[in-house]
């Protein structure tokens, strides 16, 4: 699925990403783990496409397809979802007319026809309530207002609601008690199955006890510098990043 | 001097320009060297009013002819359209006076329709009455080569509520132009602007509020988006004159530049002479935010598609405060077809 290889990326000028190779297959849930300016975030905005993040060497294929030639929408309709670390306000844009635009336009990208009003709103309010989200704030300006949880809870209706292969989480555990990582959680294994592949990046092992991942990396100085099983994760919660930042 | 005396007596240099404090921005006299011929007057089929169909009656003032008086009695509800009509090359003024009495009703759709490289000034007087109720949508669609000038005055009485929405794709110049008086007495005012300019036009909202007394609310919200070599003004003036206590008076301006050359001046201004008021003026001009629009295109939305929801909603902030649902989607429309056409 995803394969990134001897990627180099930099940003103003100063290389954060340092030939960092990676592979993702399908099926597969992998995390990443690494301390705070490691490059977790560069990697997933590089993934997605955000101007600022300059790659200069090195690449990465989805499938096969080079996912770094397309333009951000082109790579979303790809089946690419990014949870984003701090999800964006988007002031006088309701969240429903926002992801129903944003559905279409994906349709519409890979040439499908466009989803009717009947079955987007069915499809809304079964996905909200699996997520234990109030339809009406679904109404409401896409994440205005909105508390860190909620907004967190928001990717993940997107998430369901534009059903991509290759998801990357961005600290998503950031900002949620225990009940609403729960529900995530729940909302992000729903979504598990032998098509679609995760990275799931975080600071804590404590999302990893919800979401259990297949392989686990660590992520120190702009490259992997270590890979494991999910025990991996355990060992850093327990003994730190010092070891590996050293290395790195 | 003012810009109809200036028509009438054929003299340009009787016109306001730079260095008139008001019209800096706005400057007629460096523009126009000669007033040109009168209007002839307009003839042939005009065809239909962008708010025909929403009002009881249709009023054409064409040229500066026909002199419009608009009368609501006591307890009446009135919806009029009120159209400004400019043909040709020529220069013209028109007066309208409005009366609104008390408890009568009036929404007002008023639009400026233009063809050509016309000077064409309006100039309106509002007498609203206690406890009437105004909701006056201005819809300005002037030619690229015409010069327009709209200056209302507004006198309100106590308990009165005044609400008005100035939306416009400018012109070569233009300027309008608003003044309140505000009585205080629960009398209620807003007063709301957009302007969607591209190319070269030029659009100037300038309003100026005198709160006279007691118990006065104003709110204004103004938002614009330019491009190409386009210029917007927005002059904003709040007077609380003395002895206006427990004014609620609220001001907004804010503005997207979408190109390196077009251009917004923006002075809002608050003069506070009373002592127990609540005031506040927010200003901000900048380009759209590039995170919320790699957000969107991050869900799959393309970039032009992803600038046009994104510029559209800054807008329709305003566009929500009108009270008439109708004259929404009509404004809704004109504002895709500006921003997306």
């Amino acid at each position: 699925m995803l394969s990134v290889s001897n990627l180099h990326a930099e940003v103003d000028g100063k290389a954060i990403l340092k030939g960092l190779s990676l592979d993702v297959p399908a099926g597969e849930v992998h995390a990443i783990m690494g301390p705070n300016g490691a490059g977790k975030s560069t990697l997933s905005y590089v993934l997605t496409g955000r101007s600022g993040y300059d790659v200069t060497d090195g690449g990465a294929t989805l499938d096969g397809e080079d996912l770094l030639a397309l333009a951000p929408n082109e790579r979303a309709a790809k089946g690419v979802f990014l949870s984003f670390q701090y999800p964006l306000e988007i002031p006088g844009v309701p969240a429903l007319t926002f992801i129903r635009t944003a559905l279409n336009a994906q349709r519409k990208a890979r040439g499908e026809a466009e989803i009717t009003a009947p079955a987007f709103l069915k499809l809304a309010r079964t996905k909200a309530a699996e997520l234990k989200i109030d339809f009406d704030m679904l109404k409401r300006a896409l994440n205005v207002g909105f508390s860190g949880g909620e907004k967190k809870r928001m990717e993940i209706f997107q998430m369901a609601m534009l059903s991509p292969r290759f998801l990357i989480l961005d600290e998503t555990d950031s900002g949620l008690d225990i009940d609403a990582l729960r529900i995530v959680a729940d909302g992000v294994n729903a979504l598990r199955s032998p098509e679609r592949a995760m990275l799931i990046i975080t600071h804590y092992q404590r999302l990893l006890d919800y979401i259990k991942p297949d392989r686990v990396h660590v992520l120190a100085g702009g490259r992997i510098v270590a890979s494991g099983g999910p025990d991996l994760a355990l060992e850093l919660e327990r003994e730190g990043y010092d070891k590996y930042a050293r290395a790195a | 001097m003012s810009v109809a005396a200036a028509i009438k007596s054929r003299d340009a240099a009787t016109l306001p320009g730079k260095r008139d404090e008001d019209w800096r921005w706005t400057d007629l006299r460096g523009l126009i060297r000669a007033v040109p011929e009168p209007s002839a007057p307009v003839t042939g089929d005009l065809g239909a009013g962008p708010f025909d169909a929403l009002a009881d009656e249709v009023i054409v003032v064409g040229n500066g002819v026909g002199a419009a008086h608009i009368d609501v009695l006591p307890g009446q509800t009135l919806a009029v359209a009120l159209r400004i009509v400019s043909r040709g090359d020529g220069a013209h003024a028109a007066r309208v006076s409005v009366s609104v009495e008390a408890g009568g009703s009036l929404i007002l759709f008023e639009s400026y329709e233009g063809e050509g490289a016309y000077l064409s000034q309006t100039g309106l007087i509002f007498n609203v009455g206690g406890g009437a109720t105004v909701e006056r949508i201005v819809l300005a669609a002037d030619s690229a080569d015409g010069v327009t000038v709209s200056q209302a005055e507004i006198d309100l009485a106590p308990n009165a509520a005044y609400a008005q929405t100035t939306l416009t794709s400018g012109a070569r110049r233009q300027r309008l132009q608003t003044t309140v008086n505000h009585p205080g007495g629960h009398a209620a005012l807003r007063l709301d602007g957009v302007y969607l300019l591209a190319d070269k036009r030029h659009a100037d909202l300038t309003t100026v509020v005198t709160h006279g007394g007691v118990d006065g609310v104003t709110t204004q919200l103004t938002k614009g988006v330019v491009r190409d070599q386009a210029r917007g003004v927005f002059q904003g003036k709040i007077i609380v004159a003395e002895g206006a206590d427990q004014t609620d008076a609220r001001m907004g301006h804010h503005a997207l530049v979408l190109s390196d050359r077009a251009e917004v001046d923006a002075k809002p201004e608050l003069e506070i002479y009373a002592d127990d008021v609540a005031c506040a003026h927010g200003n901000t001009v900048g380009a759209l935010d590039g995170d919320a629009l790699f957000y969107a295109r991050q869900r799959g939305i393309p970039e032009l598609e992803a600038r046009a929801m994104l510029t559209e909603a800054f807008i329709g902030q305003v566009v929500d405060r009108m009270e008439h649902e109708g004259a929404r989607h009509v404004i809704r429309a004109w504002a895709t077809e500006r921003l997306r056409g």
